[in-house]
């Protein structure tokens, strides 16, 4: 019992990484641009597939590092030549648009990639498991969860210690003053775009070590995304970081007791949050 | 280059968008639909599916052109119709009318309960928690098997030929029949919301929609009519839904996904959200070019994607937006 317990807390925590590094990406969009990104389960899956082809050259961690950045290339691209236009517009605009790029993605992947799912090669060592008792901790997950816990402090070292991240930081709050500042806001969204696409590809190249490469990969990751953020509180990047880990350890431990309500226990969260506490766990009063 | 076609929209516009014209030409063009549609190289069930969704965008609108609130979940409550009724059918009470009623009654519902949840929410945020709630129904229908049928569907049912007492319509086999069916209750739904709108309530929306804060100081309940008008929203949507069950005699969890909710809001957007037939018209567009690239290609989603941000980036207004705002001008 208790190891069942565990390996289900434990996978909610790995499932509740995701989430998270998802959410903080999309989460970082809406706070600067407004835009709600539903093309970020595309990019995800950009991350992961680029890294399949990336292997043969680079090996796997030659991929694991530079997928993630072409993803980010290609989301500033997208950035500049689409979402741009759309920023002071009504939001139904920015959506639709990105709704579109996530059919376009998703379907491009299948046109390129193929339809059936692939398999996704770590290295052998990693996926061992650490211990026999523990089965389900293998090397893998331990070190996504290293490498996810390295790369959300990263972020949180860039938004504080950081001309961009305070800038961003500020532009959330007030984007004209920081405008009136001198501060070229374009750019600044421009990059804090690429930022969040980044971890979105990076979320990418993790998860297809664990679940396979599949077209519609992102898919099952965005809408618990959309929740972490909503439950953590609109506008706070910690919310949204605690928003995710929560909703994956609670649906884990859920899996446990009742199996069948493990993916409706997040949409109960979301709903008993929304009732108590409208603005999220962390967000700020008055925001939205 | 010659005459642009906004001018030429301009000269012809005012013209063309009188009101009681713009009705009645609709109105025959979607009477007579079942004679010149086979002529026209085209089929009566298209012409029953762009009357279904035109429904659903119209309801869409109610909320979204008419109160100026973005709900991105529609999906879930049409979907909800649908399944109300095919389940109805399937195991309950093998009536047509006693179908949809259900249907209705739960998508109505659902709408009316979450309604409460997110009523006091706006913006980016009220859309972002549509979304969310919409999915709760999809992975409810896609995983309670012994009920739905999971990712399979409800199938092995049909609709049933409505009695009338004195007559029975076979709606079943004569797909001119369901036609007119579907069109009498569009209809019907149609003007009831064209009545809402034109009402006193219906002003107080429009007057939310353009300035909520003043709204709000004239003491206006503003959360409330909200919750009304999403109620309303969702409840003729819900209608849709039934007679999109209706219609394929089948339903899947596909009728309540994120991307059904975006094409009702894209078909609303390509008519033109703040005009009444926009809906309709963006429907007819969305269909026929859908029906066109999907029997011509296999990488239909691409097409529709790259759509979807034409639309946005290069005719945000509509087609109706279009014609509308130079007939004012």
């Amino acid at each position: 019992m208790t190891q069942l317990v565990l390996f289900n807390l434990f996978n909610g925590l790995i499932i509740g990484a995701f989430y998270a590094l998802m959410a903080l990406g999309l989460s970082l969009i809406l706070n600067l641009s407004g835009v709600i990104n539903f093309a970020h389960g595309g990019f995800l899956a950009i991350g992961g597939y680029l890294a399949y082809s990336l292997i043969p050259y680079l090996g796997y961690w030659g991929a694991l590092l530079v997928s993630p950045f072409l993803v980010a290339f290609i989301g500033i691209l997208v950035e500049r030549v689409l979402i741009r236009q759309l920023y002071g517009r009504d939001p139904l605009y920015s959506l639709l648009l990105t709704f579109g790029l996530a059919f376009m993605i998703e379907d491009g992947t299948r046109f390129i990639w193929g339809a059936q799912s692939l398999p996704f090669q770590i290295p052998v060592w990693l996926s061992r498991p650490l211990s026999a008792d523990y089965f389900f901790l293998t090397g893998y997950r331990l070190f996504m969860m290293l490498l996810v816990t390295a790369v959300v402090a990263g972020l949180f070292f860039i938004l504080n210690y950081t001309r961009l991240g305070i800038r961003i930081r500020a532009g959330t709050l007030d984007l004209e003053t920081v405008s009136v500042l001198g501060v070229n806001v374009r750019v600044l969204r421009n990059l804090n775009f690429g930022l969040g696409i980044y971890l979105a590809g990076l979320a990418g190249v993790l998860a297809v070590g664990m679940l396979g490469l599949q077209p519609n990969i992102g898919d099952n990751l965005i809408m618990p995304s959309f929740i972490a953020i909503i439950v953590g509180g609109l506008g706070s990047l910690p919310g949204t970081l605690a928003g995710g880990i929560l909703i994956g350890v609670v649906s884990g431990v859920t899996t446990v007791f009742l199996p069948a309500a493990s993916e409706a226990v997040i949409y109960v969260m979301m709903a008993l949050v929304l009732i108590v506490r409208p603005r999220g766990l962390l967000g700020e009063e008055g925001r939205f | 280059m010659g005459e642009r076609l906004s001018d030429v929209l301009n000269r012809t516009a005012p013209r063309l968008m009188d009101k009681r014209t713009g009705d009645v030409l609709i109105w025959i063009l979607l009477l007579s639909a079942p004679f010149w549609l086979p002529a026209a190289g085209s089929y009566v069930e298209l012409g029953t599916r762009v009357v279904v969704f035109a429904l659903a965008a119209t309801a869409l609108n109610f909320l979204l052109g008419y109160t100026g609130v973005l709900s991105f979940g529609h999906a879930a409550y049409f979907g909800l119709g649908a399944y109300g009724t095919a389940l109805t059918i399937k195991f309950l009470v093998a009536s047509t009318p006693v179908g949809m009623l259900v249907g209705v009654a739960v998508g109505t519902i659902a709408a009316a309960i979450i309604g409460l949840m997110i009523v006091r929410l706006r913006g980016v945020y009220f859309a972002m928690c549509t979304i969310a709630f919409g999915q709760v129904f999809y992975f409810i229908a896609f995983q309670w098997f012994s009920l739905t049928n999971g990712d399979d569907g409800v199938s092995a049912w049909h609709r049933m030929p409505l009695d009338l007492g004195f007559t029975t319509i076979d709606i079943l086999n004569s797909s001119n029949a369901f036609y007119y069916f579907v069109l009498a209750v569009f209809a019907a739904c149609v003007a009831a919301m064209a009545f809402l709108l034109r009402s006193p309530f219906g002003r107080t929306l429009q007057a939310i929609r353009e300035n909520e804060r003043r709204a709000r100081f004239l003491g206006i309940p503003v959360d409330a009519h909200i919750w009304m008008s999403w109620v309303i929203s969702c409840f003729f949507v819900s209608v849709a839904g039934t007679l999109f069950a209706l219609m394929n005699d089948f339903v899947d969890p596909r009728a309540m996904r994120w991307d059904q909710s975006g094409t009702f809001v894209i078909m609303t957007v390509l008519g033109g959200m703040r005009s009444f037939w926009g809906p309709l018209i963006g429907s007819a567009i969305y269909l026929v070019l859908q029906d066109y690239i999907s029997s011509h290609t296999e990488n239909w989603m691409s097409f529709i994607g790259l759509f979807f941000v034409l639309i946005v980036l290069f005719f945000p207004r509509g087609v109706l937006g279009l014609i509308g705002r130079k007939a004012v001008s």
